[in-house]
């Protein structure tokens, strides 16, 4: 009897250890990368076309003080007293940092997205909220970081980061503070070593520009992004890369440019976007006018259009008068043959869907709760510039005509959708079911589309060993919508082309903004 | 809002929820004979109006009503009579009655369990006895499991260790039981996904979990009839936030309360029958869902069939 027990005992406690024993730990593709060491340095960046800036000197930046001052000696002392106590979670930290910070904050970035793109939920009455920027913790919480919203917070925040990094390498140039682990021998060097000079840091210029654009459009996480640029800064301190004094000028430049940037983003149009009740009536009554069936959301209760007039916001690449003659002609009219046709086609789609169209589908949906598809371009982009090497500078050029390319798309594709008011194939017939979420705007033409067609083009001119690749995740991208019965095949195929022409302007910047000599 | 939600009910009643139904269960405390097999098909129906996110209940227009329904077969070998090997393997199919989310069907886990008795003895005026169940499951198709609340399961393989106890007094009896499971992480088909941070990874790490049951009725040869509480908590996870989506590795906890019974048609109790129900009192990231099953079962004897002996009792009732 008591061998039974024993027995009974040590056949539960084995199968306990042996099921608890066999987790295994989450490892992101980007946690354990070497840090950066760029294959070219770009010391001429300094000359690079600038975005917003003037020039690349427009922000002055005091000479540093010199290297032989016992200020700077204070400041080398202050980095061996870090490194001779650092804990575990500092080392990761420089580890963290040192991979790249135009990486990291873009990373960061993302994250924020995908923890603010939830739609608010209803009033009592059926009426929805609108979140407030000047309330922002109140629910709903500010931003709803839908795929407008956040395409354009990425562009926002690479083309300020890269505009005050042109700035930053042209003072680097200017001033050529020596590191200092050439003033002093003996330091240890936790990263990579940069031949550039070491005033004012680009990774303070980068986390100041992220910072200070961040709190225009992520207000109620100040908390999370201060404490992530601390980290930043004590850890670029540490690895011996800069003294303060460079973490410090880095910071105010970074902060300065990005600046510009926020006067921009304040009359930019976005803000009135959303539009209100007599707008949104009006776009149905003109859909209606035309001999349409004009778009209606599928929510219940009925959801106000997404951000209606996102299509008159600035574009960065080319001006409004642009977007007018970039919108794609009309769909095939509610009424014909053609559009009968490709509702026919959606829900032959979703009739008997394969286990493999719906992993495509799910992977490039990028609904709610996730980075969304500029998001995902990113996340594109990010890992194959790892592999690249490129300096910070590049990093931040590269990801900024992205970003740019992404958040202009935006601008056409929500033109394009409220110019036409076209309804979702569900609505032409209900019997269609969806594999992803019925994103609450018109249809035509298809965001997904328009935003991967716009990133293929310009990734395709930045890494072109890839461009092949690129248009085929693009034209993936693009058809899932069509796959998870969300879009008709045309809301595809012209928002491919319309994402091609818009990524083809920043083709074109890319080719004379000095930096692909 | 769409998706996800509620799965987790698919998850207790579907992968879990075959306790409902006895003499071929993992969690109750009958044995099948040496060289005996309890076989067959079974049906339950889970539907919930309401869900927990997080620990805020809400209903959601745009799901409707959310329904599961599940066909599955179920066995119980007796090795010998105090070791049996149980098997159970569900067809499942969900659908939101609201909103325009696609429904979700395939056959889902299998299920083994291999079901032990160590010790029987007369304690007072009843019989005292003690189990230990091990299980696995693991997915037999690759269905989607990141389409919550409509995804058929979680595609979690898991291990399960249980410990239960049962007395039993003329015909009243008392069963309770308390398991812990492990599982696996899962591969879903996006690469990055937002917990509480953000995630770079198509892989998802699943907390493991925790179920105690306790039951209690009437247990003679031609009937049993028994009120079943059960309380499955995760143990780690996160919760659905404000609006949002459900997740595979959200923080499921569910407390159902239900009442089975098995009646037996035939004399030499070859055939019976079962049914049951039960309802979620309390949860957290799951529906709110009331299910009802019902199921035939036939007993094999292979004792009997090969050396045309004497029919043995199909159960342990004592």
């Amino acid at each position: 009897m008591k061998k039974i027990v024993l027995y009974t005992f040590f056949i539960l406690a084995g199968s306990l250890f042996i099921i608890s024993s066999c987790k295994k730990e989450i490892i992101g593709r980007t946690d354990n990368l070497p840090p950066l060491s760029p294959a070219k340095i770009d010391a001429n960046a300094g000359d690079w076309k600038t975005i917003l800036l003037t020039t690349a000197s427009e922000v002055p930046l005091p000479a540093p003080a010199a290297t032989n001052t016992p200020d700077y000696r204070a400041q080398i002392n202050e980095i061996k007293s870090f490194q001779a106590r650092q804990t575990a979670e500092e080392n990761r930290s420089v580890k963290y940092w040192s991979a790249g910070a135009v990486l990291r904050w873009n990373e960061i970035l993302r994250e924020l997205v995908a923890k603010h793109n939830l739609p608010p939920y209803q009033n009592p009455d059926g009426t929805y909220p609108f979140p407030d920027a000047n309330n922002p913790l109140a629910y709903p919480l500010f931003p709803f970081a839908n795929p407008p919203y956040s395409a354009r917070a990425y562009a926002y925040m690479s083309a300020a980061q890269y505009d005050a990094l042109v700035a930053a390498y042209y003072y680097k140039r200017l001033y050529q503070r020596p590191s200092p682990y050439e003033v002093d021998p003996t330091l240890k060097v936790l990263s990579g070593k940069s031949e550039l000079s070491s005033y004012p840091s680009e990774a303070a210029v980068i986390a100041g520009a992220a910072v200070e654009m961040m709190k225009l459009l992520f207000p109620g996480d100040q908390d999370y992004i201060q404490r992530k640029a601390e980290e930043h800064k004590k850890a670029m301190i540490t690895c011996g890369a800069c003294v303060r004094s460079d973490i410090e000028a880095g910071e105010a430049l970074g902060r300065a440019v990005a600046q510009k940037f926020v006067a921009r983003a304040r009359t930019d149009r976005a803000g009135a976007a959303a539009g209100n009740a007599m707008q949104w009536k009006q776009l149905e009554d003109d859909a209606i006018a035309r001999g349409e069936t004009p778009w209606l959301s599928l929510e219940t209760p009925k959801r106000p259009p997404m951000l209606p007039l996102f299509g008159k916001v600035r574009p960065f690449l080319f001006d409004s008068v642009t977007v007018i003659a970039l919108r794609p002609a009309a769909p095939p009219s509610t009424n014909s043959e053609q559009m009968k046709k490709e509702t026919e086609e959606v829900y032959q789609m979703i009739k008997k869907p394969t286990r493999e169209k719906t992993a495509i589908v799910h992977f490039w949906a990028d609904g709610i709760g996730t980075y969304t598809p500029p998001g995902h371009w990113n996340a594109i982009a990010a890992e194959d510039f790892i592999s690249k090497n490129f300096s910070e500078v590049r990093w931040a050029r590269n990801m900024a005509l992205l970003n740019m390319a992404l958040m202009d798309a935006a601008i056409v594709c929500w033109d394009t959708k409220y110019y036409y008011f076209n309804p979702r194939p569900t609505q032409l017939n209900p019997v269609i079911k969806t594999l992803t979420g019925i994103p609450n705007f018109p249809a035509y033409t298809s965001g997904h589309s328009t935003f991967s067609g716009a990133a293929a083009t310009i990734l395709g001119h930045i890494i072109p060993e890839k461009a092949g690749a690129y248009t085929a995740m693009a034209t993936e991208a693009s058809l899932s919508r069509l796959y998870g019965g969300i879009h008709y095949r045309s809301d595809c195929e012209v928002g491919l082309a319309s994402g091609k022409s818009v990524g083809n302007y920043a083709v074109q910047r890319a080719k004379t903004d000095g930096a692909d000599e | 809002m769409t998706q996800k939600l509620f799965y987790t009910l698919v998850v207790l009643c579907c992968s879990w929820g075959t306790h409902s139904v006895k003499a071929q269960t993992d969690i109750d405390a009958i044995m099948m004979g040496k060289r005996q097999l309890c076989i067959g098909p079974m049906y339950s129906y889970t539907s919930w109006n309401n869900y927990w996110e997080g620990t805020l209940k809400r209903s959601n227009e745009n799901l409707g009503t959310v329904s599961a329904q599940m066909f599955s077969i179920m066995g119980n070998y007796g090795i010998t009579d105090k070791l049996n090997f149980l098997f159970g393997v569900p067809y499942i199919k969900t659908k939101a009655s609201a909103g325009t989310l696609h429904s979700m069907q395939g056959v889902q886990d299998l299920n083994l369990f291999l079901k032990w008795m160590p010790i029987e003895k007369e304690i007072g005026k009843g019989t005292f006895s003690v189990y230990t169940i091990g299980g696995i499951s693991f997915p037999l198709t690759n269905y989607v499991a990141d389409f919550l609340p409509l995804s058929i399961g979680l595609r979690s393989k898991t291990a399960s260790a249980r410990l239960m106890l049962d007395y039993q007094v003329g015909n009243i009896f008392i069963t309770a039981s308390g398991t812990y499971v492990g599982r696996d992480n899962i591969t879903i088909d996006r690469n990055s996904y937002y917990t509480t941070q953000l995630i770079l990874s198509n892989e998802v790490e699943m907390p493991n979990a925790t179920s105690f049951n306790f039951r209690a009725g009437w247990r003679s040869d031609k009937l049993i009839a028994e009120a079943v509480l059960n309380k499955w908590t995760t143990l780690g996870g996160f919760d659905i936030s404000r609006n949002n989506m459900p997740f595979p590795s959200n923080r499921m906890n569910a407390t159902t309360l239900g009442f089975n019974f098995k009646y037996v048609l035939t004399a030499n109790h070859a055939l019976s029958l079962t049914g049951g129900f039960n309802t979620a009192i309390a949860g957290r990231n799951m529906g709110q869902g009331t299910m009802y099953n019902g199921g035939i079962f036939y007993v094999l004897d292979f004792v009997k069939t090969k050396k045309n002996g004497t029919q043995q009792q199909p159960e342990k009732i004592d």
